[in-house]
């Protein structure tokens, strides 16, 4: 586990969280601009001084009740921000060597080829900083990172800089990372279209407290978090390729063991492939009986659980268990007055849009 | 020119090597500092440091006179040290060049050190860089440009002294006799035609050094705050 208990006075409130996050995959802080969750990052590295304790398993980096604070350059930690911050004197190859060749060969568990494949930059090496495009200069820091084998990775909004498109670049590389690398990541974001689709585990953050804490499929799935606000509200499941149907581009994903079906577009992941599906409420509606005459194809038979009021007050949140897995729609409150929609009631749910994020 | 005019030319190039080499050495540190620190007496500091430039060099070679002469705390320490007395020497001149060309070398420095972002040294911290290490493989390459205007004004300056090498040093061939005071000594006797070689010398001098200066530093510093 990677736990810390912080406590900094900041403008306005006291940031004073317990984390305790899992020691594999991407946990993700979330929270609005100026809720803290850069500056927990910044003390788990020990770039600013909180009090309280900093351990990564068994590796204390920080007791003040034992007078213990390791330096940052004493941590085997990787940190990612923003803007790169590249070194603009030294080229992508004596960027990515700078880190490396300040670790013991020992401790060197990463292969430089392993990153430079991994993220892609292999044809960048002998580029300076201040010629690559941003989403380049986003992978050597994350390679530059990485170079030096760290036991977690801090990484503090590392798409926000970037556009639409520079962001679609540099993703596949982070889903990439976890895959292929058994680091840790602790992953600032104000963005839930990139909790999504990368967390595992999700802390919510707002005026410097945890509001809710867990994995990344529970906590999407609740309606009392600031997650099932606006329009990324919906819930994130693992799904299996089950089949493809080559005529019609469509393939089947199968989630859970029981009869929780999706077609989704394929994509050209081979059948047995794990991915990641995430449901938006509002493209999930409901009926009282099964429709035909519909061009929404998936059609889930399930049973009402709970039913919230949404941010704006003509709207109703509602999470529909299709067997275990919970689904969550967006209704009118009008609607789901018309549906005499209450807990326990059998409905089913209709599925518009299935974005596949593997 | 006289084969005095060429020693005095001599003495000034050596005193201003020496000077710029110590302020160098001195100046980084004090600059490294001045721009990093939250200390409170930070302004304090910089009022000591830029003292140089807004008094008369009478006032600053009058207490460097006191404190190096015979009963002066200075004086009496290099006395005690067996170094003698610093007043009308190579040495009392170097110590004196030192103090009065600091914020030429200090505020250069300062500059380019505060223009590095917080965030590319914290960047070197997490890629496990020390304290020392990040000043050397960061800092100071990044202030390359700062080190160069230091150096070159540092240089320059101490050429161009007179009153506290005239206050300090006096007019001994060979050993305080530098050029500002050469110059001062053919017109008090007369002699235009020597002034002038020197005088004319000293203004394509001073004119060389800020035109290579300018030219030097005048690219665009290509951060990248700079290229986005």
């Amino acid at each position: 586990m990677i736990e810390a208990r912080l406590r900094l006075p900041r403008d306005g409130f006291t940031l004073d969280v317990a984390l305790s996050l899992p020691e594999r995959g991407v946990s993700a802080l979330f929270g609005p601009s100026g809720c803290g969750k850069t500056t927990v990052l910044r003390a788990l590295a020990g770039l600013e001084r909180a009090a309280g304790r900093v351990a990564l398993g068994s590796e204390v980096w920080q007791d003040d009740a034992a007078g213990a604070f390791v330096p940052t350059h004493r941590r085997a930690l990787g940190y990612v921000i923003q803007d790169a911050a590249l070194f603009p004197h030294l080229d992508v190859q004596r960027n990515l060597d700078y880190g490396r060749r300040r670790i013991p060969p020992a401790l060197r568990r990463i292969e430089p080829e392993q990153i430079v494949d991994l993220l892609g930059i292999a044809h960048l090496m002998r580029r300076r900083p201040d010629t690559l495009s941003g989403g380049e200069r986003q992978r050597v820091a994350i390679a530059r990172a990485l170079a030096t084998s760290p036991r977690l990775l801090l990484m503090d909004e590392p798409l926000a800089a970037l556009d639409a498109q520079r962001k679609a670049e540099v993703l596949p590389y982070l889903d990439r990372l976890h895959a292929e690398l058994a680091i840790p990541v602790v992953y600032v974001s104000h963005a839930v279209d990139e909790v999504a689709r990368l967390a595992h585990h999700l802390v919510l953050l707002d005026r410097g407290r945890v509001v809710a804490a867990g994995p990344l499929a529970d906590m999407m799935a609740r309606l009392d978090l600031p997650t099932a606000r606006g329009e990324g509200a919906g819930v994130v499941l693992d799904a299996v390729v089950a089949e493809r149907d080559a005529p019609w581009q469509l393939a089947r994903l199968q989630v859970g063991d029981g009869d929780f079906v999706l077609w989704a577009r394929d994509h050209g992941l081979p059948v047995g492939s794990a991915v990641r599906v995430r449901v938006l409420a509002r493209d999930v509606s409901l009926t009282r009986a099964p429709q035909t005459g519909t061009s929404i194809g998936n059609q889930l038979a399930g049973t009402v659980e709970a039913i919230a009021d949404d941010e704006h007050a003509a709207l109703a949140l509602v999470r529909v268990r299709v067997g275990v897995v919970p689904v969550v729609a967006r209704l009118t409150r009008r609607s789901a007055f018309a549906l005499q929609l209450s807990p326990g009631q059998p409905v089913w749910a209709h599925v518009k849009t299935v974005a596949l994020m593997e | 020119m006289t084969p005095a005019d060429w020693t005095a030319v001599r003495l000034t190039a050596q005193l201003a090597a020496w000077t710029t080499l110590l302020l160098l050495l001195v100046g980084t540190p004090v600059g490294w500092w001045l721009a990093r620190t939250r200390s409170r007496l930070k302004p304090l500091w910089s009022a000591v440091v830029a003292m140089p430039i807004v008094l008369p060099p009478t006032v600053i070679g009058f207490y460097l006179l006191l404190l190096m002469g015979p009963q002066g705390p200075v004086g009496q320490l290099t006395q005690s040290l067996g170094l003698g007395r610093l007043p009308f020497t190579f040495a009392g001149l170097v110590v004196a060049s030192v103090l009065y060309s600091m914020p030429f070398v200090v505020q250069p420095l300062q500059q380019a050190f505060e223009a590095i972002p917080a965030r590319t040294l914290e960047a070197a911290a997490t890629l496990r860089a020390g304290p020392f290490d990040r000043f050397f493989s960061v800092a100071l390459p990044l202030a390359r440009p700062g080190l160069l205007t230091a150096a070159v004004l540092g240089f320059a300056h101490t050429v161009g002294e007179f009153g506290v090498v005239l206050m300090i040093g006096g007019n001994i061939p060979g050993a305080t006799r530098v050029l500002s005071v050469a110059i001062y000594d053919h017109v008090e006797s007369t002699e235009f035609a020597d002034a002038h070689r020197l005088a004319a010398a000293m203004v394509a001098f001073a004119m060389v050094v800020l035109v290579a200066l300018y030219v030097v530093n005048r690219p665009a510093r290509t951060d990248q705050s700079a290229a986005r």
